[in-house]
């Protein structure tokens, strides 16, 4: 077996490098990301993860995130979401409903400087688990809670 | 749009609040209009996004589970009394809107 060019060899190697380099470049920590459209369209939350994220796995390490959500809601139309983290460098914050129709509620993008804190309105079509995540240092944190839905939130 | 977006910033303890509420009607695209029995068209709110003194400081992406009129609070650090927070939103529709305010 001939030994490969030594210097095709560094050639290739700059070029992986680089090409490594780019793919780094182009995810940056606080990345301005398109609208997910593919995460929106899921169903069900492992397929909203995949396409989000890329990956489901996620660490249901629950003790770095707190999600405060009413035990029962009369309205689904409005439910008032808080989530805040004491995890270090978190910049995104998601926000899942596990039986609505489509999963995906909302992402939010954190710059630094930004507190690990979202406070919102969210709908629900049925009792289900709201669903936190959050990003700290690259890696994903979740928590959840069951709410019960007396009125479907989705048909107004 | 005009008047779509209500907020308000203040600055406490080094920390700056944000709430913001956007009149907005949310609709999911799944249900019918109860008097015609059409079907009433998603028109949802996509993306936001906050900028304290010209720099992004929260982007958000939404769909159609994000309540009609949405309300969303967050907060930073490195805010002064003065500073402008605004914010802009896009909807499926391609209609936008912005507000803004100076940090109390």
């Amino acid at each position: 077996m001939p030994l490969m060019n030594p210097a095709r060899r560094s050639l290739l190697k700059g070029v992986l490098s680089g090409a490594v380099a780019a793919l780094v470049a182009a995810l940056p920590r606080f990345a301005f990301g398109a609208w997910p459209e593919q995460a929106f369209r899921a169903k069900s939350v492992p397929d909203t993860l995949h396409a989000l994220l890329g990956t489901a796995s996620v660490i249901t390490d629950t003790r770095g995130i707190a999600l405060s959500v009413i035990d029962l809601a009369e309205n689904g139309a409005v439910v008032p979401v808080t989530v805040t983290s004491t995890l270090p460098g978190v910049d995104s914050i998601i926000l899942l409903v596990d039986k609505n129709p489509n999963a995906m509620v909302a992402r939010f993008m954190l710059a630094p400087g930004v507190k690990p804190f979202i406070k919102t309105n969210i709908k629900m079509a049925e009792t289900s688990r709201v669903i936190a995540l959050v990003r700290s240092e690259g890696k994903l944190y979740s928590t959840n809670k069951k709410v019960k839905v007396t009125l479907d939130g989705c048909s107004d | 749009m005009e008047n779509t977006i209500k907020i308000r910033a203040t600055l406490e303890n080094g920390i700056t609040t944000v709430k913001l509420q956007i009149l907005h009607p949310m609709d999911t695209g799944l249900f019918k209009d109860r008097k015609t029995g059409n079907v009433i068209p998603a028109h949802f709110i996509k993306e936001v996004k906050c900028e304290h003194n010209g720099k992004l400081v929260l982007e958000a992406a939404w769909g159609i589970a994000v309540s009609k009129n949405p309300y969303l609070s967050f907060s930073f650090q490195g805010g002064a009394a003065g500073d402008t927070v605004k914010v802009s939103w896009t909807d499926n529709k391609e209609m936008s809107g912005s507000g803004e305010t100076k940090i109390a």
